[in-house]
C-alpha cells in the first residue's frame, strides 16, 4: 500500500513536471524570452509573427491543451494504482 | 426605443434572474455556505470560476489596455491564464482532497499554527477588499455611463443586488448566479466581436479575423503599416525589448493567479478529486474564450480608431459633407467626447485631427466651464497642451463600451454590453465578499477566538458579516482612496510571494515545518512590500528602468519575493524539526484521490 502510493507519487510528479515544462516553453519561452527570435517566421496565410502570436494567442491554448492532457493522464494513473475514488 | 430603454430592460431582467436563482439555491448549513455542499458540477464550477475571475476590469478595461499597448499587453493575457495551470497542476486537486473551507484552514493544519492562520487571513482580508472596491466602482460607472444615474446610486444597488443574494445563498446562491453571469457576460462580449470581425475581415472568428490574409492584407498588418506612418512603435513590438522585466510580470501575475484566495475556494466546491481537475479545465476553456477574443477586440478597435479620426476635419460630419476631398468625423467620436472619454486640442490650428505618439495634453482631460466650445465645436480644455504633435486623447475604456457603435450595431446591443459589465462586476464582488465573511465567521471565530460557536451562530455570523463586507466595499466604491487602482495590481505580486509557496510546499514537500513556512511568508512579504512602497509611495521619480532592483519594476517584483520565500522556507525549515507524523500522514492523504468523501465531513 504505501510502496503503490510512494510509486503513484513519483509517476505524478514526473507528469507534474513534464507539463510544467510544457507550460513554461509555450508562455514564458514563446511568447517571453524568445519572442524576438520568433517574429523573424510569420504565420503562413496571415500576419502574425509567430512570437507575437504565441504570446496573444498560442500560449493560452497550450495553457488549455496542459490542464486537459493532465486531468486525463491523472485519471488513467488512478486507476491504475487503484486510487480513484468510488463512485457514489 | 432608445439606449437607455433596452439597458434599463436588461438590467431589470438580468437582476431578476440572479435574484430568483439566489431564491431557489438558499443555503441552509454552513457546508453550504462555505462550500455550496461540495456538490458543483465541474461544468457548473468552472463557468463560476469564469465569472467569479473575470471582473469588470477584464471586460471593460483590457482590450483597451492591450489596444494601446500592443504586444506589451501579452503579460495579462498570459499571466492571467497561464496561472490556471499552476492552480490545476500544483494546487486544486490536492486543497480539494484536504476537504475543508479555505486557503487559512489548509495552511493552519498543515503547520500546526494559529500564527500562520492568522497570517493567512490578514494576507486574504487584505487582498479580497482591494479588489472588491474596484468591483463596486465598476458597478456604478456602468450604471452611470448606459442609465445617467450618479456612480453613487449606481453603487448602492450594486450593493443591495450583491447583498440579496451572497447573504440569502453565500457559496452556493453565488454558484448558480455566476453560472448565468458568465453566460451573460460571455455573450454580450462576444456578439460586438462578432460583428467587429466580419465587418473587418470577414470572418466571424474574431481570434482568426485579426491576423487573417497574409502579411501585406491582413487588419494587423495594415495597423502596423498605420503605426509605421504616425510614427509609432509597430503593433507587435510596442512594449518589447526589456525581455528581463517582462518575464517577471509575467510570472508574477501567473503566480499571483493561482495564490488569489476566491479563485482558489471555488475549487473546493466540487464532489471530487478528478472533478476539481475537470472543473480547472473548464474554467481555463471559459477563460480563454474571452481572453483570446480580447487582443483581437484590441486590434479592430485600436485600427478602426486611427484610420477613422486621422486628418479627419472636426467640424464636418458625414452627413453634411459634400466636398469629397475633405475626411468627415465620425459620429461616434463627438458622443463619447459629450461624456468626456474623448478629447481633442487643436495645436496646429488646421481643424483637423493629429493622431500621433505621446500624450496631447498633462493628465486626464478636464473641460472648461460652461460647455464651453472651440472654434471647430470641440469641448475646451484647461489641461496645458503637451509639445507631442499628437492632439487626441482617447480613454482606454472605450475600445469595449463603444465597439457597437463603431460597428453600427442596434442599440439593443450597447445595452448588451452594459448587462455583460455589470454582470462580471457583480460576479466578481460576489466571490470576494464571500472570502472576506468565510475568513471572518469561520477562520477569525470558529477556527480562532469562538471554537463553541455552534453551526447556526456561525452561519449568522457569516451572513452579518458578508453585510459588513458589502458596506464597506460600497464605501471603498462610493469614496476610493487614490491609492485603490495602484494596490490592486500589487495584489498579485503579494499573493505570489505569500500564499502559493507556503501552499506549493506544504503539498510537495512533507519535511516543510511552520517554522520555514512563517520565515518565508514574513520575507516575502516584507521583500515585495518594501519594493513596492519605495517604488509606487516614498520614491515614484525612481521608478525607471535604470533605478529597479534586479532590473525588475514593482509589477513584477512579486516573482522575485516568492522564489526569495521558497529559499528561505527550505532553508529555515532545514534547521528545525520536521513536522509530526499526524500531519506528515495528512499531507501524504492528501496526495491520493482515494477518501475524499471521508475527509470531506467536516
Amino acid at each position: 500500500m504505501e510502496q503503490q502510493h510512494a510509486r503513484y507519487w513519483r509517476r505524478v510528479l514526473r507528469l507534474t513536471g513534464v507539463l510544467l515544462g510544457v507550460w513554461f516553453v509555450a508562455g514564458l519561452g514563446a511568447g517571453v524570452l524568445f519572442k524576438e527570435q520568433l517574429d523573424a517566421i510569420v504565420i503562413p496565410g496571415t500576419g502574425f509573427p509567430l512570437g507575437f502570436w504565441m504570446a496573444q494567442q498560442g500560449s493560452i491554448l497550450v495553457f488549455v491543451l496542459v490542464i486537459w492532457g493532465y486531468a486525463r493522464k491523472m485519471r488513467a494513473l488512478d486507476r491504475e494504482a487503484g486510487v480513484e475514488e468510488d463512485d457514489q | 426605443m432608445t439606449v437607455q430603454v433596452w439597458t434599463a430592460i436588461f438590467v431589470v431582467l438580468t437582476f431578476g434572474l440572479y435574484t430568483a436563482i439566489a431564491w431557489w439555491t438558499r443555503a441552509s448549513s454552513t457546508r453550504e455556505f462555505y462550500v455550496a455542499g461540495k456538490g458543483v458540477s465541474p461544468l457548473a464550477n468552472g463557468m463560476a470560476t469564469a465569472a467569479d475571475w473575470m471582473s469588470a476590469a477584464s471586460f471593460i478595461s483590457m482590450a483597451g489596455i492591450i489596444a494601446f499597448a500592443g504586444y506589451g499587453g501579452s503579460v495579462y493575457l498570459m499571466g492571467w491564464t497561464g496561472g490556471y495551470v499552476l492552480l490545476a497542476v500544483l494546487l486544486a486537486p490536492f486543497l480539494r482532497k484536504f476537504g475543508k473551507f479555505t486557503v487559512p484552514d489548509f495552511v493552519g493544519d498543515r503547520y500546526e499554527s494559529n500564527t500562520v492562520r492568522f497570517l493567512a487571513v490578514v494576507c486574504a482580508l487584505f487582498v479580497s477588499f482591494t479588489y472588491v472596491a474596484g468591483q463596486m466602482r465598476g458597478v456604478g460607472v456602468v450604471f452611470g455611463r448606459f442609465l445617467e444615474v450618479p456612480v453613487e446610486t449606481g453603487v448602492l444597488v450594486g450593493m443591495a443586488i450583491v447583498l440579496f443574494y451572497a447573504v440569502l445563498g453565500g457559496m452556493k446562491g453565488i454558484t448558480y448566479t455566476q453560472v448565468a453571469q458568465y453566460c451573460v457576460l460571455i455573450f454580450a462580449f462576444m456578439v460586438p466581436a462578432i460583428f467587429l470581425s466580419l465587418r473587418f475581415s470577414g470572418l466571424p472568428i474574431p481570434q482568426l479575423g485579426f491576423g487573417w490574409g497574409g502579411e501585406d492584407v491582413s487588419v494587423l498588418s495594415k495597423l502596423e503599416g498605420l503605426d509605421r506612418e504616425l510614427g509609432f512603435t509597430p503593433y507587435t513590438e510596442q512594449g518589447g525589448g526589456n525581455v528581463r522585466n517582462l518575464f517577471a510580470i509575467t510570472l508574477a501575475l501567473m503566480v499571483g493567479t493561482a495564490g488569489l484566495p476566491h479563485v482558489i475556494v471555488r475549487f473546493f466546491t466540487v464532489p471530487k478529486v478528478r472533478d476539481a481537475r475537470t472543473s480547472a479545465l473548464w474554467a481555463l476553456l471559459f477563460i480563454a474564450l474571452l481572453y483570446t477574443t480580447a487582443p483581437a477586440i484590441a486590434v479592430f478597435a485600436r485600427y478602426n480608431l486611427m484610420e477613422s479620426v486621422r486628418d479627419a476635419t472636426w467640424s464636418v460630419s458625414a452627413e453634411t459633407n459634400d466636398d469629397p476631398s475633405i475626411k468627415p468625423l465620425p459620429e461616434w467620436v463627438r458622443s463619447w467626447e459629450d461624456i468626456g472619454l474623448i478629447a481633442w486640442v487643436d495645436k496646429d490650428g488646421d481643424g483637423a485631427v493629429d493622431y500621433a505618439p505621446g500624450a496631447a495634453f498633462v493628465g486626464k482631460p478636464s473641460f472648461a466651464p460652461d460647455e464651453a466650445r472651440g472654434d471647430h465645436g470641440e469641448r475646451m480644455l484647461v489641461n496645458e497642451p503637451t509639445k507631442a504633435k499628437n492632439e487626441l486623447y482617447v480613454d482606454r475604456d472605450i475600445m469595449v463600451l463603444a465597439n457597437p457603435e463603431i460597428s453600427g450595431l442596434p442599440d439593443w446591443v450597447v445595452a448588451l454590453v452594459a448587462a455583460g459589465g455589470l454582470a462580471a462586476a457583480l460576479s466578481t464582488a460576489a466571490g470576494l465578499l464571500l472570502v472576506v465573511s468565510t475568513s471572518i465567521s469561520h477562520d477569525l471565530l470558529k477556527r480562532g477566538l469562538l471554537p463553541n460557536i455552534s453551526e447556526k451562530g456561525e452561519l449568522r455570523a457569516a451572513r452579518i458579516a458578508i453585510v459588513g463586507a458589502v458596506v464597506v466595499a460600497g464605501w471603498l466604491g462610493i469614496d476610493p482612496p487614490g491609492f485603490v487602482a495602484e494596490v490592486v495590481a500589487f495584489a498579485f505580486g503579494l499573493a505570489a510571494s505569500t500564499f502559493f509557496p507556503v501552499i506549493v510546499l506544504g503539498i510537495f514537500s512533507t519535511r516543510m515545518n511552520k517554522q520555514g513556512a512563517a520565515a518565508g511568508m514574513i520575507t516575502g512579504l516584507l521583500f515585495t512590500a518594501s519594493a513596492i512602497v519605495w517604488f509606487r509611495f516614498l520614491h515614484p521619480e525612481l521608478d525607471t528602468a535604470e533605478h529597479w532592483w534586479f532590473g525588475i519594476g514593482p509589477k513584477g517584483i512579486g516573482s522575485v519575493g516568492m522564489l526569495l520565500n521558497f529559499v528561505v522556507s527550505v532553508a529555515v525549515g532545514a534547521c528545525f524539526p520536521a513536522p509530526s507524523t499526524r500531519t506528515q500522514d495528512m499531507v501524504r492523504a492528501i496526495r491520493v484521490p482515494k477518501g475524499a468523501g471521508a475527509a470531506a465531513s467536516h
